[in-house]
Formats: C-alpha cells, sequence, structure tokens
C-alpha cells in the first residue's frame, strides 16, 4: 500500500486547482453570477460556453490522448482533476453524457475515421451527445427495445420512439440501440447507431423532470433516413447486431467510477458537515458525519479500484455495487441536507434542487433493483 | 498510490487462511464454548506463534518480524473469518507492540469491561487509572461472565495494585486503544465475509417451490445489501491501517470509521444471514449463530458505531 501521491501529481492537482478557481470565477461573473441551470435552454448554451473554457485548456477530456483534445492524464490524475472539479464549486457538465457514456465505447468500438471525426469535436463541444437507450416499453428491461432499422440503398431508415433522453432537446447528436433484424429477439439483433438529430424524420420532443427543467426528452423516429456518412466514418459503431455488447461497455462505464466519481460527495459530505456542525445539534453532527465516512468510503474504494485497474483489469460485475452505493449515498447526503434546513427546505434553491436530482440515482443507469440482481447474480454467483 | 496489498502480504495472509482453515474449524470454536475456564485449546495459537503472527509488529531485533499494521490487519480479518476465539488482537495488535515481545497470550480490559479469554490468558494488559499495567493471572480476581457468544469466555476483572506500570502517556494508550479498535474491525469484515460466504452457499443449495431460494429476488437483494456494506467497510479499515502505520494526523478519524463502517456492516450481513437461513438459522445446531453472536459482541467491544462516529464528528469540527 502507498497511499501518498507523487509530486507530479500534487503538481498536477495544483495545476487543475489554480485553473478551476480563475475560471470558474470568470464564467460566473459572465453570466451575472448566476448562471441558470443547464437542463434549461438558456442555461445549456451558458453552459456551452464553460465547456469551451474547459477545451480550449485541454481541461474538458483530461484521461484522453492529447490527440483527441485531452492531455493523456492516467486515470489517478482524471480522479485528481474530478476531485479539485467539485471542490471548485465548478458547473455540471453538460457534455458528460458524450464524454462519458458514449466515449469509452467509440475508444474500444470505433474505427480510426470515426474516433478521429467525432471525439474531438465532442470533448470541443461542437457535437453533443445524448442517449438514445430507454423507450416507452423497454427500461430496465432493455433488450425488449422495438426502435427498429432497415437497411436501405445508401444508409438506413429509422422508426420508433426512444424516452428519458436527458438534454435530448439541446443536444445535436444521438447515440442508441435499434432493432436491425425484425425476426431477432431479446439482446440479439440490436444495433448500435450514431446519429445527427436534424435527420429528416426524427422529432425531439423536451419534457419536465421532477424539479420542472426541461432535462429529458422523447425523440420519435419516422421513417427517418440516416445516411451512412451522416456521421465520418460510419453510422454504426462495433457491428451491426452486435449493439448490445457495445451497450454493455457503456453500461459498465455508466455504473462504474466514470459517471460518478467519489469527488462531488466527498465535497458535498464536507458541505453538510459545516452545516450540522453550525446547526450543533449532536443528532445532525452524528448523522453527517456518518454520511461523510459513507462519501469517504466511497472514494476508498475507488481507490482500490483504480488500482486493480491501473493495473490492467476490466471493470467487471462490481460497478453495480458501485452504483448502487454512490446512488444510495447521493440520497442519504440530500435527506440530510433538508433536515438540516428545516423549515426552509421547502423553498426552491440549490439544496432542494439537488434533493430532486438525487432521486434520480436509484433509478437511472439501470433501476437499483436490477442492479441488486447483477450483484447477487456475477458477483455472489446466485442461481438466475 | 497503490491501494492494494503487496504480494508480500497477499502472501502471508494466505498462508494463515490455509493454517486457520485447517485448525481453526467450527468445532474448534464450539469447544471454546465448552471449555472451561483457563483450559482454552492452544494448538491454532502454537501454530500462530510459530508462523510469527503473534510477533508481526514486534521489531525484528527482538524476535519479531519487524512488520507493520498493514500485514496484521488483513491476518485479522482472517481471524474473524474463522470466528477464533482465542485474543488475538489483544495479544498481537495492542499487546506486542508496548511489550517489545510476545512470549505469552495477553488479555486486556482496554476493549471493555468484559475481558475474553481472561482465565486463559498468561497475563493481562490492563488499565488503572491513567495508567497501563500488565499483571499476572494470579494477582487478579476474575469473575466469570455469562455472555452469549460463550466463546469470548469472558470476565469481570478486578486487581489492587498489581506491579509496574508499562505507560502513564495518554498518547501511548490512545495508539493502543486505536489498535484495538482497528484489529477488531478487521475480525469484523472477516466475520461478515464468513457470514456472506455461509449463506451463499445455503442459498444456494436449499430448494423451495422446487427451485433453490438463492434464485429468488428477495433473497438476492437481501445478499446483495450484505456483500454491499462490505466492499465499502473492507477500504475504510484497510486505509486505516495504513494511517496507523504511517501514524497519520488522521489517525484517530480513520480508525473510528473503520470501526463504525466494520461494526455496522457485520451487523448488517449477520441480520441478512440470519433471514435467509430462515429457520435452520435460528438454532444451535447450523454454524452460523457462531459468528452472529461474536459480531455482537465485538460491534460493541472497543468502542460501539455511536462513540466511532461522534469521534468521526470531533476529528471533521476540528
Amino acid at each position: 500500500m502507498d497511499l501518498t501521491w507523487s509530486p507530479a501529481e500534487e503538481a498536477f492537482r495544483a495545476d487543475a486547482r489554480a485553473w478551476l478557481a480563475t475560471n470558474r470565477a470568470a464564467w460566473r461573473a459572465e453570466h451575472a453570477g448566476e448562471p441558470a441551470s443547464g437542463d434549461t435552454r438558456d442555461g445549456f448554451s451558458q453552459h456551452l460556453g464553460w465547456e469551451q473554457r474547459l477545451f480550449a485548456d485541454r481541461w474538458s477530456v483530461v484521461s484522453w490522448p492529447e490527440d483527441h483534445g485531452g492531455r493523456g492524464a492516467s486515470l489517478w490524475e482524471w480522479l485528481i482533476f474530478e476531485e479539485e472539479y467539485y471542490r471548485a464549486g465548478a458547473p455540471p457538465r453538460v457534455t458528460q453524457n458524450g464524454i462519458f457514456l458514449l466515449a469509452p465505447s467509440i475508444f474500444e468500438f470505433g474505427s480510426p475515421e470515426q474516433q478521429a471525426g467525432i471525439l474531438r469535436r465532442m470533448a470541443a463541444a461542437e457535437d453533443l451527445w445524448c442517449q438514445g437507450w430507454s423507450e416507452p416499453n423497454a427500461g430496465s428491461d432493455l433488450a425488449s427495445v422495438t426502435s427498429k432499422a432497415r437497411r436501405v440503398d445508401g444508409g438506413w431508415v429509422l422508426d420508433g420512439q426512444k424516452t428519458w433522453t436527458t438534454r435530448g432537446a439541446f443536444c445535436t447528436h444521438l447515440f442508441g440501440l435499434f432493432r436491425t433484424d425484425p425476426d431477432s429477439a431479446r439482446h440479439r439483433g440490436l444495433t448500435y447507431f450514431l446519429l445527427p438529430l436534424d435527420t429528416p424524420g426524427v422529432t425531439v420532443r423536451g419534457f419536465g423532470r421532477l424539479d420542472g427543467d426541461e432535462g429529458f426528452a422523447e425523440v420519435f423516429f419516422d421513417n427517418a433516413f440516416l445516411a451512412d456518412d451522416a456521421v465520418p466514418g460510419g453510422v454504426v459503431l462495433g457491428q451491426p447486431e452486435g449493439g448490445w455488447a457495445v451497450a454493455m461497455a457503456t453500461a459498465g462505464s455508466e455504473r462504474g467510477l466514470t459517471l460518478r466519481s467519489p469527488g462531488r460527495f466527498v465535497v458535498t459530505a464536507e458541505r453538510l458537515v459545516a452545516l450540522a456542525m453550525e446547526h450543533g445539534d449532536p443528532t445532525m453532527r452524528r448523522r453527517a458525519a456518518t454520511a461523510w465516512m459513507h462519501a469517504d468510503a466511497y472514494q476508498q474504494q475507488t481507490l482500490a479500484t483504480v488500482t486493480k485497474l491501473a493495473s490492467g483489469a476490466k471493470p467487471g460485475a462490481e460497478a453495480s455495487l458501485t452504483k448502487l452505493w454512490w446512488s444510495e449515498l447521493d440520497v442519504e447526503l440530500h435527506h440530510l441536507a433538508l433536515d438540516l434546513l428545516g423549515p426552509d427546505a421547502e423553498l426552491e434553491g440549490p439544496w432542494s434542487k439537488a434533493w430532486q436530482f438525487s432521486l434520480s440515482g436509484p433509478i437511472y443507469a439501470g433501476t437499483n433493483e436490477i442492479q441488486r440482481n447483477i450483484a447477487a447474480e456475477r458477483v455472489l454467483g446466485l442461481p438466475r | 498510490m497503490r491501494f492494494s496489498l503487496s504480494d508480500d502480504q497477499v502472501a502471508f495472509r494466505d498462508a494463515v487462511r490455509e493454517l486457520l482453515a485447517k485448525e481453526a474449524t467450527p468445532a474448534l470454536v464450539r469447544a471454546a464454548w465448552d471449555a472451561p475456564p483457563g483450559e482454552l485449546d492452544r494448538k491454532v495459537w502454537t501454530s500462530l506463534d510459530a508462523m510469527g503472527v503473534l510477533g508481526v509488529l514486534v521489531p525484528e531485533a527482538d524476535g519479531g518480524l519487524g512488520l507493520d499494521e498493514t500485514f496484521l490487519v488483513p491476518i485479522l480479518e482472517e481471524a474473524g473469518r474463522v470466528a477464533l476465539p482465542h485474543p488475538l488482537v489483544e495479544t498481537a495488535m495492542v499487546a506486542a507492540p508496548l511489550l517489545g515481545g510476545t512470549a505469552s497470550m495477553i488479555a486486556s480490559d482496554l476493549g471493555g469491561p468484559l475481558v475474553p479469554c481472561a482465565a486463559d490468558a498468561d497475563q493481562l494488559l490492563l488499565r488503572w487509572g491513567h495508567t497501563l499495567v500488565l499483571a499476572d493471572r494470579d494477582v487478579v480476581e476474575l469473575t466469570p461472565a455469562p455472555t452469549v457468544d460463550r466463546s469470548r469466555r469472558a470476565a469481570y476483572v478486578t486487581h489492587d495494585s498489581v506491579g509496574e506500570p508499562l505507560s502513564e502517556d495518554p498518547a501511548v494508550i490512545a495508539l493502543a486503544l486505536d489498535r484495538g479498535a482497528l484489529g477488531t474491525a478487521a475480525m469484523l469484515v472477516g466475520l461478515g465475509q464468513a457470514m456472506l460466504d455461509l449463506t451463499v452457499g445455503y442459498v444456494t443449495q436449499r430448494q423451495q417451490f422446487g427451485v433453490p431460494i438463492g434464485s429468488f429476488q428477495a433473497v438476492k437483494h437481501h445478499l446483495a445489501d450484505a456483500a454491499l456494506a462490505l466492499e465499502f467497510a473492507r477500504p475504510a479499515v484497510a486505509r486505516a491501517s495504513w494511517s496507523v502505520a504511517r501514524g497519520a494526523p488522521t489517525r484517530a478519524r480513520d480508525v473510528s470509521m473503520a470501526k463504525a463502517m466494520a461494526s455496522d456492516a457485520a451487523e448488517l450481513v449477520g441480520r441478512k444471514a440470519l433471514q435467509c437461513h430462515g429457520a435452520i438459522g435460528y438454532t444451535v445446531e447450523a454454524d452460523l449463530h457462531l459468528y452472529l453472536k461474536r459480531t455482537w459482541a465485538l460491534a460493541r467491544a472497543w468502542g460501539d458505531t455511536a462513540h466511532h462516529t461522534d469521534r468521526v464528528a470531533d476529528a471533521l469540527g476540528d
């Protein structure tokens, strides 16, 4: 065991901290100190300005190779960056579903042309990617998707409907699963598509999430012709009919550490500890210490996970345990926040907004009931 | 940064695991339930001593292995896994570094007023006001206590003046208490793992409605919760072992976090394990109760969750 950071890693941390402090202040000043939520139309475009700042100084995708706009940072440095990011109070990443969910699959399954044509524009927030997986009748049971794609001369014709697409109304591109073998069942016969949302025949309708922001969208495909060259390097990611394997790689990223790194929870827990100390009630103090321990345990478990990944292991089914932990931790943290606020908890504000958002954690990225099934079957080996 | 055991640490732990699997069977724990005070079987203890386990924290010059807590903690987890009745935490983790040697078996009241293996030990490490003393067993008075886990073999210890003080330094006593809490946390993680493993085996084999009960979602979700608690308690314990070994400024906070999380995790696993065993778990014939009862005891020894959570709050509030 060695739980110390190297001088190079400490230097990386100092650079990140300094850049974030300066640029966060400058960006907020551009928006009169009060930028709108990134899940609203106005707020989204304000947040794109932040993404462009990140990209200009190569902080938007630190762990990617330099060719694609990153700085080739190690997983350790990525963790450090995330920690500093949340400690600085930097804005939510409106590009995250592309960067953290799609990009790992493009690196793993994409052709060189796809990688060259897609990744850098994604990092620069020129193309904004959203996820098209769930359908009205395919949620936890993702393999029952019925949206379909039919091969025609020079491209594909898409029909069907996707939903729960985060920030879909503000994005430019979608990655999603479509059934390309009409006679197939379940996870066979699915293909992973990459497509521009301005494809004729594609309609996007945004709608309000629990907190009222237009953060959700449903996407309709009505005889939509998707040309083979609509995306550089082609619109199919991985093999045709091999979409399930690509999707599961994305799901691993989503549940594991890339989507929700420990930094955000540790920082929230520290704020709650400070509030509980001010509050003075011994029960609140103890609850805050418990919540802090749970957040810090996530940090320690992540260090153990990254140690394994850094020595060549692949993320496994343990990602389901990780997803259970951070999502339930987030609810614990924000429920404590409400109790610390007392009567003021019903006011609209950052804590009440974050409380509502925390309640989505146990639902998205595969419900926690599904995660418990996966953990029991694939980590503990219980019979299906 | 490298958050994992070294090859040496893994090899040492695995060797101890192998030894304990052979010598510290449920039958040995059951024998410890019934043996009269002072007659705890010492075969496995002698084997552990021969492997150097009792002297992990003792300098090589004094006949120990000269290693640190990051080596001993994984071994104590193994001791928890077999519900070892012997006072290994008290002897190897707490007393050995204080005494600079470990020829004997040592019980202690530092973990609480009920002293495990008090009549079996050669000597007792006791708190005498603000002083630590080492007393021979024949100069103290022991009153056996009927504990739920009879393999605790606990007694109340009363004593008058008992020889030379070991230390009056509050920092030394604080470190001894932290070492005891850390070692107990490691035992609890091992106990939790043992109960989870037992239960996974049971629900895979036990059939109802024509299928293994482990195929039911309700059972799966109980055991996923158990696995979850252990998955996140274990790194907290590992980190605390590092903090103690390095004398980190966050030592007290990290040890208390480890003990609170390990106690909570093991108790949760125990509840899930009993529920998933059904009626057979609610007997003294199935082995589960050996681990379950030790868990209840250790979760409150060396400071309970409330005590340690308040210590974390104190550290965070500074």
